[in-house]
């Protein structure tokens, strides 16, 4: 059987949503001349700035388009459904942001994103732009600690852009921003669990099967496999085993700040993102650890899966003043 | 034979229907380890290369550039990883046969072992990986072989398709080190690679067009 979703063809639900976004964020927002998949934001490029190139698969809006502004990305580069974009859009992505600083192209780490993102730098570099690439990789289920380079960029996508884009838009120079990114990265720890599948709009097909009690641990943002299947739990055991994995990597000290994001990977609602951040408030107080900031919402979905992710950032004053910087994107704002 | 950009053509015309075909299948694997959009990626990549060659004057048009033609075309309607792959694939058989408006026997072999030695490069992939080398580099090796012993265009690709299909079933026994499945470790035992898998269906209707 078919999954209901409202649209009218599949292989045209990208172009479709992009011709609702531009329409719906005229002041933000706008697709470079001749490649509708690059899109732009108006203000925020401009010269001797650093800029930053973002982008990956459709279907985990907000993520990335929606963080493109003035204070965070200056471009995002929009693939199929779950598919990483080609190396055009990206390059004109590229050209577009270009001040003669330097371009970073941040995205996550997947087999498809990072050879598309590289065949764009090697072609931006025979246009004499610098490029240098940051990947994310804040996943902590999709590979173990040793191994690091391996994980899954995720929902921490949000918290890594955003110290990036501040960066960038402090007018640091590229040696700082790329450190920054990649300290971002390194601060950055998610964990994610889904109850139900989603499924593509040219199948409309549920993408894995999973019983009516149970809840994948750790499973990726495509419907990749995680690391456990188990009967699905409470609100609070769900976010205890969430936080017992990230405390594992993090080591918080009493003392420390950090920044916290609940994300819903698309169809779960934000009663219950409230009661799991509830939650990782107590578990937080009882290790004195103080939250500088809290997000809660749709930040990286996977289309209609039913599911959640929890992100914590550890900050430093470096970090938390990258946080703290305005921004204004189509639709995310800060400061 | 002696094969011409009309001959290239129909080869894409018939990877193009085999794979639209193939199409649930593949995505339906891809879901077992993956993100089942396997077999979209392909039939959208195939389409793409068909509008653009039926686009071409194919009286005027060399071999090389219609498998120019056919990466760009293939890259930019699809990205994800089968893009890169297959779009390097094409790009290095075009300049493997540059110059020449037909290709003999050897010339198209010399095309077959470009598209699959470019898979491997793009990829940074080994055979025992689990992707789509394991089908590609057996038939490569195949029909090398083949080729040298003196056999027919035909009976190569024969060879090649034979082990392209032995090498896609024996991913089922291997844990997938690249790409997004490699996340899945020992999970990924028992399953068949969809990339493995589409690449036999790709070399199966380039034998069958070119027979």
């Amino acid at each position: 059987m078919q999954t209901k979703k409202i649209i009218n063809d599949g292989n045209r639900a990208v172009d479709e949503m992009l011709e609702g976004i531009l329409t719906a964020h005229p002041r933000h927002l706008r697709s470079a001349d001749g490649s509708p998949r690059s899109i732009i934001a108006r203000d925020g490029p401009r010269p001797g700035k650093v800029g930053l190139v973002i982008g990956g698969g459709s279907g985990h809006e907000p993520t990335f388009l929606g963080f493109v502004g003035k204070g965070l990305a200056d471009a995002a580069a929009i693939g199929n459904v779950f598919a990483s974009p080609p190396p055009d859009p990206i390059l004109e992505c590229a050209k577009a942001v270009s001040g003669g600083a330097g371009v970073l192209f941040m995205y996550g780490n997947y087999a498809g994103d990072v050879m598309n993102f590289d065949m764009a730098a090697e072609m931006a570099a025979m246009d004499d732009i610098e490029v240098r690439t940051v990947l994310t990789t804040d996943d902590v289920a999709s590979a173990p600690r040793d191994q690091r380079h391996k994980r899954r960029g995720v929902a921490g996508n949000f918290f890594i852009f955003k110290a990036a884009g501040a960066a960038c838009d402090r007018m640091l120079s590229f040696d700082e921003c790329e450190r920054i990114a990649r300290k971002a990265n390194d601060h950055t720890f998610t964990m994610g669990v889904a109850l139900s599948p989603c499924s593509l709009p040219q199948t409309r097909r549920p993408n894995f099967e999973i019983g009516a009690d149970e809840m994948e641990i750790g499973m990726g943002i495509h419907g990749e496999p995680g690391i456990a299947r188990a009967k699905l739990g409470t609100a609070d055991e769900i976010t205890d085993e969430m936080l017992d994995k990230i405390f594992a990597e993090m080591a918080p000290k009493r003392g420390d700040k950090v920044a916290v994001l609940v994300n819903s990977l698309g169809s779960t609602p934000l009663m219950e993102l409230y009661i799991m951040n509830r939650r990782i408030k107590h578990r937080l107080d009882a290790i004195g650890v103080s939250i500088h900031a809290t997000w809660v919402g749709n930040y990286c979905t996977s289309l209609e899966m039913a599911g959640a992710s929890v992100t914590l950032m550890h900050l430093d004053g470096e970090l938390q003043t990258m946080l703290d910087h305005p921004c204004d994107c189509a639709m995310f704002r800060a400061g | 034979m002696t094969i011409d950009a009309a001959d290239l053509k129909r080869m894409f015309d018939a990877i193009t229907v085999a794979i639209e075909a193939d199409k649930d299948r593949l995505c339906q694997l891809d879901g077992v380890i993956g993100d089942a959009d396997h077999g979209i990626a392909m039939a959208l990549g195939f389409g793409a290369v068909r509008d653009a060659l039926a686009s071409l004057d194919l009286a005027t048009t060399e071999p090389t550039a219609l498998l120019n033609t056919a990466a760009k075309s293939f890259l930019n309607a699809v990205g994800a990883s089968s893009g890169p792959l297959y779009a390097t694939a094409f790009m290095r058989a075009a300049s493997t046969v540059k110059g020449k408006a037909t290709l003999a026997d050897a010339d198209f072999n010399a095309l077959f072992q470009a598209m699959a030695q470019g898979i491997k490069d793009r990829g940074k992939a080994e055979p025992g990986e689990k992707t789509m080398v394991d089908a590609w580099q057996p038939a490569a090796e195949a029909a090398a072989a083949a080729n040298a012993a003196g056999k027919t265009l035909s009976e190569s690709l024969e060879a090649a398709l034979a082990a392209a299909e032995r090498g896609a079933e024996a991913t089922k026994d291997m844990i997938a080190q690249k790409g997004r499945s490699s996340r899945l470790g020992e999970r990924s035992l028992g399953h068949l690679d969809p990339g493995a898998a589409s690449a036999v269906t790709v070399i199966g209707a380039i034998r069958k067009s070119l027979s």
